[in-house]
């Protein structure tokens, strides 16, 4: 029940697809998903092989309430070891492809090894085949998608692919399904690019049972009744989508600005949800559309957008003169905020180059960030940018960037490194905003010290899903606390991060967070799966989680010296808003941090807690 | 009174809440596929339009089945079909001018919508009031009282 109890084993050198029972006694440790898989890719690869070498693993996984009408139950994970980052990668996404493969009978699929030439994985129910992708390989995310539909002359196959970035390898390159959802970090769509494997297409109809289906109508219709009724979840996000931060956070003064230079964006209000939602002189419409839901989701933040077409992006361009998947904050911020363009059309361009050739929004625009940086030093200049200047604030060069970086090309491939590897590259390895790798999201740690720690101590690198105490810092939920105050944070982060880690262990959206707590999901999980299921249980599978990945790292070369910030955000102080003056007092969180976790003072789980959490 | 689903495309977000209630209440598990109501994505277009049988008066489903096994439910009006009596002949899904009645492979009858007996689960089921089970005489009655306060909105102008 809830637990198909089958995994389908993809042996890409082989070309061999097999099933296999899902180890129980593991699913009623780790739940499933996010924290299933992992203690999967723990038990089955060395943490030290390359990311991008076939000794590597990818998994995509659903969780045990995936496909049932819990509010927000379509997610899929996937798992690998990160291209970006070299560390455990779990990203997450929505749409529809989860519940098609929770609905065609299966958990979790395996890819092993890497194909001698491009295939796809076409699973209809219990069968299982690779399909020659040698045709779309080249081919765009959006492309790819309606070609197999069409090819296999069904229109309900769901569809998770990379683009062209994936293939070439472009480390912060994501796996997109149903045209605009991501598993969208730490370079999973670059490791499945690595193994030849081009997408995988599922239609599922053998349906999804549950433990005790009245006790989990009772629960799941309760827990719906708490999303609408909240102002977050109910009225907030459905009408501006998570864009409604982007004023938020810009008063905060906690909005990255220029690669960290600022923490407030005097453009924020012509790239936030009130601009989205404002009649254009140019052609009297909206940026935005609709609002859209992904599987299951009574909250329906998705946002649906149209470019105005007279705009210099897509004048030319008719087949970006469509409505597709539009801004959500981040995406708005790192391709704003980051690089200093408040052009929100030449944005919201850059946001569907992202979803057809599948990158990584924050990543890419974080990069272009630290490059313009770079060239406004004068330490790249035009003969590194392919001709392109690439000040902050230029809009057309964000376009024409991202369109590169989406192919691969040319200065696309530099800025395809990510930071960290670029501006070492260049000698500057200090202009890189990002931990272990990866680029940070949407938030300063100055004005917002728990993300600080937050970012310094996410085993996927910087990460504002692993730990979001924005929620209480600056929203005040579940209870408000002082964003500018480094005390109490580390009691704050370890919370956030093992529940965080158990609901994205159940196949439901961390979204409801803002309105759900543990005690939300409990009945759920309860109603729905073998076994007792309490809020403390599912606390208590959240830390093992946590101390599973965090195993994981150390066990990849990781070190306590890795839980760090760089220096911009340790050293150069806020300059205007109510943070300014601050630095982020992340020496004084962290060995607190540590020993709340029952760590070593090198950040190494002790043995008691190992112990104790049956690792 | 008879009730009729309504449907407004303009509340739909296209969750599938809809699809998860009639499959669990049809089929006892949540199947999205073997659902009697469909919401489709019109991708590119950015529109989500439930769609499902609207119950004919004169149902030509139930004139073309060569079995009788389609028949009228006098409480609500709903054309039913007898999985007794249903041979899998298909010829009712021919007949059907909006494709709302479709041959099931795991049992090879025809399904449809059968408005549950008077209770749709769909409805119940739909956080947006996107699908709602309203009086079949009266099935435009919010978008006419929009409609008027629009022109009392002009007239007043």
């Amino acid at each position: 029940m809830a637990w198909v109890g089958k995994l389908l084993r993809v042996n890409l050198s082989e070309g061999t697809c097999e099933s296999e029972p899902l180890n129980m006694e593991w699913a009623q440790a780790y739940l499933g998903q996010r924290g299933l898989a992992t203690k999967y890719l723990s038990e089955e690869i060395d943490p030290k092989v390359d990311p991008l070498s076939p000794e590597n693993k990818l998994i995509m996984t659903t969780g045990p309430l995936t496909g049932t009408c819990a509010s927000t139950a379509g997610r899929y994970s996937v798992v690998t070891k990160g291209a970006l980052t070299g560390a455990i990668a779990c990203s997450n996404s929505g749409g529809f492809f989860g519940n098609e493969m929770k609905n065609a009978g299966w958990d979790m699929i395996i890819f092993e090894g890497r194909s001698p030439s491009p295939v796809y994985l076409m699973l209809l129910d219990g069968v299982a085949r690779l399909v020659d992708a040698s045709k779309h390989w080249g081919t765009s995310v959006w492309d790819t998608e309606e070609a197999i539909k069409h090819d296999h002359g069904d229109p309900l196959i769901r569809v998770a692919s990379i683009g062209v970035s994936g293939e070439k390898g472009v480390k912060f390159a994501c796996v997109v399904n149903d045209m605009h959802r991501a598993a969208g970090r730490s370079g999973v769509g670059a490791v499945m690019g690595s193994k030849n494997l081009k997408a995988v297409a599922i239609r599922g109809t053998l349906g999804v049972s549950v433990k005790d289906p009245r006790r989990f109508m009772e629960a799941t219709a309760a827990a719906k009744k708490v999303l609408a009724d909240n102002p977050v979840t109910g009225q907030g996000l459905p009408a501006m989508g998570t864009q409604v931060l982007m004023n938020v956070i810009n008063e905060s003064g906690a909005l990255p600005t220029r690669n960290h230079r600022d923490v407030q964006f005097e453009g924020a209000g012509n790239i936030s949800a009130e601009a989205m939602a404002e009649v254009r002189e140019t052609d009297g419409k909206k940026n935005l559309v609709t609002n859209a839901a992904c599987f299951g989701c009574t909250i329906a933040c998705g946002r649906v957008s149209e470019i105005d077409r007279t705009h210099f992006s897509v004048a030319e361009r008719p087949e970006y003169q469509i409505i597709s998947g539009g801004l959500e904050y981040e995406a708005a911020w790192a391709l704003g905020a980051a690089t200093g363009v408040d052009d929100l059309e030449a944005l919201t361009f850059a946001n569907f180059i992202c979803n057809e050739q599948g990158i990584d929004p924050i990543s890419f625009g974080a990069t272009v960030g630290s490059a313009m940086e770079m060239f406004e030093e004068g330490v790249i200049t035009t003969d590194n940018t392919d001709g392109i200047e690439l000040n902050f604030g230029n809009a057309e060069a964000l376009c024409k960037v991202a369109e590169l970086t989406g192919k691969g090309e040319g200065f696309g491939a530099e800025i395809g490194l990510g930071s960290k590897l670029l501006c070492e590259k260049h000698g500057r390895p200090e202009l890189s905003m990002s931990v272990k790798g990866q680029e940070f999201p949407a938030y300063d740690s100055r004005g917002i010290q728990g993300m600080g720690l937050t970012y310094a101590t996410s085993n996927r690198g910087a990460c504002h899903l692993r730990s979001y105490t924005v929620a209480s810092e600056i929203l005040g939920i579940p209870e408000k606390t002082d964003p500018l105050v480094a005390d109490g944070k580390a009691g704050l982060v370890r919370a956030f991060q093992d529940a965080t880690a158990a609901v994205d262990s159940t196949g439901m959206c961390v979204f409801t967070t803002f309105a759900w707590t543990l005690e939300d999901f409990a009945p759920q999980v309860d109603a729905a799966c073998e076994g007792e299921w309490t809020a403390e249980r599912l606390l208590e599978t959240g830390e093992r989680i946590w101390n599973l990945e965090r195993q994981f790292n150390i066990a990849a070369g990781f070190t306590g010296a890795d839980d760090n910030l760089p220096p911009r955000l340790l050293k150069d102080a806020a300059k205007t808003g109510p943070a300014e003056g601050k630095i982020n007092s992340l020496e004084t969180m962290l060995p607190e941090y540590y020993e709340v976790r029952g760590w070593t003072p090198d950040g190494i789980p002790s043995n008691e807690t190992i112990a104790r959490l049956a690792l | 009174m008879q009730k009729s689903l309504s449907i407004d495309p303009n509340k739909c977000t296209g969750c599938l809440q809809c699809e998860l209630a009639c499959s669990l209440d049809n089929e006892g598990v949540f199947n999205p596929s073997k659902s009697r109501i469909k919401v489709f994505n019109f991708e590119g277009k950015g529109r989500f339009v439930p769609y499902t049988c609207t119950q004919c008066d004169e149902a030509w489903c139930a004139e073309a089945c060569p079995t009788n096994a389609i028949s009228v439910d006098r409480d609500t009006g709903a054309k039913v079909v007898s999985d007794a009596l249903c041979v899998g002949c298909k010829v009712c899904t021919i007949a059907c001018p909006f494709g709302t009645i479709n041959y099931n492979q795991s049992t090879g009858k025809v399904i449809k919508c059968d408005l549950c007996g008077g209770d749709p689960e769909c409805a119940k089921a739909c956080p947006t009031e996107a699908i709602t089970y309203v009086d079949a005489n009266w099935t435009g009655l919010d978008r006419m009282r929009a409609s008027a306060a629009v022109a009392d909105a002009a007239a007043q102008a």
